[in-house]
């Protein structure tokens, strides 16, 4: 099946120029507050049509809330929110029309058939009864749901509902779509299918915006990141331009034996031993300059090298440095606290 | 804008929810159509025969079913809009309804399409209560309009129950809760003229059970259904469900449109 076949592909009049697109989602100074809790503190937010917003931050950061402000589940106290160019506040069928939403927590009718979830959502988007079923088994298969398509979905595991779940999203093509935490809790058969289908809507021409605590997942999906902490936006790019906001890269150096290791330890102020005791590893400046400084030593001294690396770093390092935060995000207890 | 053009087809799509709900867990409609046939039972062949005899200057020559059975009736919709109230206090908490407020359907056809199985149950527990009160030896000299009009009377008191049901199934924080709000319409008919004639009760609950709007409804329907006299009952009964089926619709749907509570 083409992507053109789950897309259904929606070219905007700027499509074929990254630089000048239009907004398809654009917030400014949201602001949320659940008694004396603030959650969205003077939020502004700006997706392009057809890129893939990750927003990223730890529980309670203001993610979900967000997702439910810019979705129309939720009237802002402050603030303006378009999307679709229309404003969330105003025009909420309009929003409606556009967008498609899957949550955190599964939005699926569990005494229905995976089918006839697929079915009402063909009926409620008016889509005529044989376009509809023939969507729906086109679904079902995308999604790898072909074979439980007339089960109830109560029997469908935590990844079954959460495929079809999206599937459901899809339907009724929208033009945007918000996934909240998609992958959290899931095994990585269905990660691995929700990345592709991610993937597959951006290339036909769908915004996305997305939360995650997976900093790899905003990594490999996201043209743009924005982290978030309590509420306010702590540091916006693409992924290669918040990783450049740290100073070091990691350059690793490889040894044969224990001698030399250790001898380059010497040499090396600050260089960590990785854990299959063979490895040292560098803060060090991924430039030229900086690489040949590092191979002016190794030869200076005359350490004998089996291997070297260089590695970029990741969003985790980046996200604990911007919020000066330790607690945990990425794969951490709250994760597996969630996933139950 | 509001999408008019889908008022009818979406409506119906969430009512065929509701009925493949009830088909596939069917136990909810049989013990909304047991209970008032028990209660039937009970009541005439229980407490019957002293009732009818302590009222034989209203009740004449009839037995005592075809006094009972109008209010049995009444009660039977008030347990069905029981069940409806818990039904959509579920139903509120699955996911499923936070992703039909992101779509652009009409927004009460989610409420429309648990109304119009609700009603849709009312009816058939209503044909059953009937049915098993005929058996009973109900005596009617009905004509058919006069059926018809307590058809058409009965299915406004459905439709009113129901949306006061729905308003305490969104108005509850819990099933639970949605079960204790529905038990006031569900005992309300046990001091109105369901049981025995207001005339026959002390003199400040009589005041009550005459103005409640349960009775006037039971005796219009007692009236259309024996085809005895209906009096001024009948238009009091419309009134009162119009009225509560007016006031319960507004009500749901505020509940239902009000900002969704807090969320991390």
């Amino acid at each position: 099946m083409s992507d053109q076949a789950i897309t259904g592909r929606h070219p905007g009049p700027d499509g074929g120029n990254p630089g000048g697109r239009r907004l398809a989602i654009e917030a400014a100074g949201l602001r949320k507050r659940f008694g004396d809790h603030l959650a969205v503190d003077g939020l502004d937010l700006e997706v392009p049509e057809g890129t893939v917003l990750a927003l990223i931050g730890p529980n309670g950061s203001g993610k979900t809330t967000t997702v439910r402000i810019l979705s129309t589940l939720l009237a802002p106290d402050a603030g303006r929110a378009a999307v679709a160019g229309h404003d969330v506040g105003r025009e909420p069928d309009a929003v409606r029309a556009a967008i498609g939403v899957t949550g955190q927590f599964s939005a699926i009718d569990r005494l229905l058939t995976g089918r006839e979830n697929l079915a009402l959502m063909a009926d409620l988007n008016h889509l005529g009864r044989a376009a509809g079923r023939e969507r729906a088994v086109e679904l079902l298969e995308r999604f790898e749901l072909a074979g439980a398509a007339d089960r109830q979905v109560i029997t469908y595991s935590g990844g079954m509902r959460r495929r079809l779940d999206l599937a459901m999203t899809l339907m009724g093509r929208p033009r945007i779509v918000f996934l909240d935490e998609p992958t959290t809790g899931l095994d990585p058969r269905s990660r691995r299918v929700l990345w592709q289908i991610v993937r597959e809507l951006v290339a036909g021409g769908v915004t996305i915006l997305l939360t995650t605590q997976y900093l790899e997942e905003a990594d490999r999906l996201a043209d743009r990141v924005a982290l978030i902490d309590h509420g306010a936006l702590v540091a916006a790019g693409t992924p290669a331009e918040l990783k450049a906001r740290l100073p070091a890269g990691r350059i690793q150096l490889r040894f044969a034996e224990e001698d030399s290791l250790a001898a380059a330890a010497a040499v090396f102020d600050g260089a960590a031993r990785a854990d299959d005791g063979l490895s040292l590893t560098l803060a060090a400046e991924g430039t030229v300059a900086g690489l040949r400084d590092v191979l002016d030593r190794l030869e200076g001294h005359d350490l004998p090298v089996a291997g070297l690396s260089m590695s970029e770093p990741d969003l985790d390092e980046v996200f604990f440095a911007l919020t000066g935060d330790d607690r945990p995000t990425g794969r951490g207890t709250a994760d597996l606290e969630k996933a139950r | 804008m509001t999408r008019t053009s889908h008022v009818l087809s979406d409506s119906a799509t969430m009512a065929r929810r509701d009925l493949r709900h009830a088909v596939r867990f069917p136990m909810i409609t049989i013990s909304g159509l047991l209970t008032p046939v028990i209660m039937l039972l009970l009541f005439d062949g229980v407490f019957g025969h002293a009732l009818r005899a302590g009222l034989l200057s209203t009740l004449g020559g009839a037995s005592y079913v075809s006094y009972l059975a109008p209010g049995i009736l009444v009660m039977a919709a008030a347990g069905v809009a029981e069940a409806t109230a818990i039904n959509l206090n579920t139903d509120m908490g699955e996911g499923i309804i936070a992703r039909l407020r992101t779509m652009a359907i009409w927004r009460p056809s989610v409420l429309v399409g648990q109304v119009t199985g609700s009603l849709l149950r009312t009816m058939l527990t209503g044909a059953a209560v009937l049915a098993v009160a005929l058996g009973l030896g109900f005596a009617t000299h009905a004509t058919a309009l006069a059926w018809l009009a307590a058809a058409g009377l009965f299915a406004l008191l459905g439709l009113a129950l129901s949306w006061l049901a729905v308003a305490f199934g969104l108005l509850a924080k819990t099933p639970a809760g949605a079960n204790s709000l529905a038990l006031i319409p569900l005992f309300l008919p046990f001091v109105s003229s369901a049981f025995v004639p207001p005339a026959a009760m002390p003199a400040g609950v009589r005041a009550f059970a005459a103005h409640q709007p349960f009775t006037p409804i039971i005796d219009a329907l007692r009236g259309l259904l024996t085809g005895g006299p209906v009096g001024s009952s009948a238009i009091a009964a419309v009134a009162w469900c119009i009225g509560i089926a007016l006031a319960g619709y507004l009500w749901a749907i505020a509940l239902y449109n009000r900002p969704p509570a807090a969320a991390g």
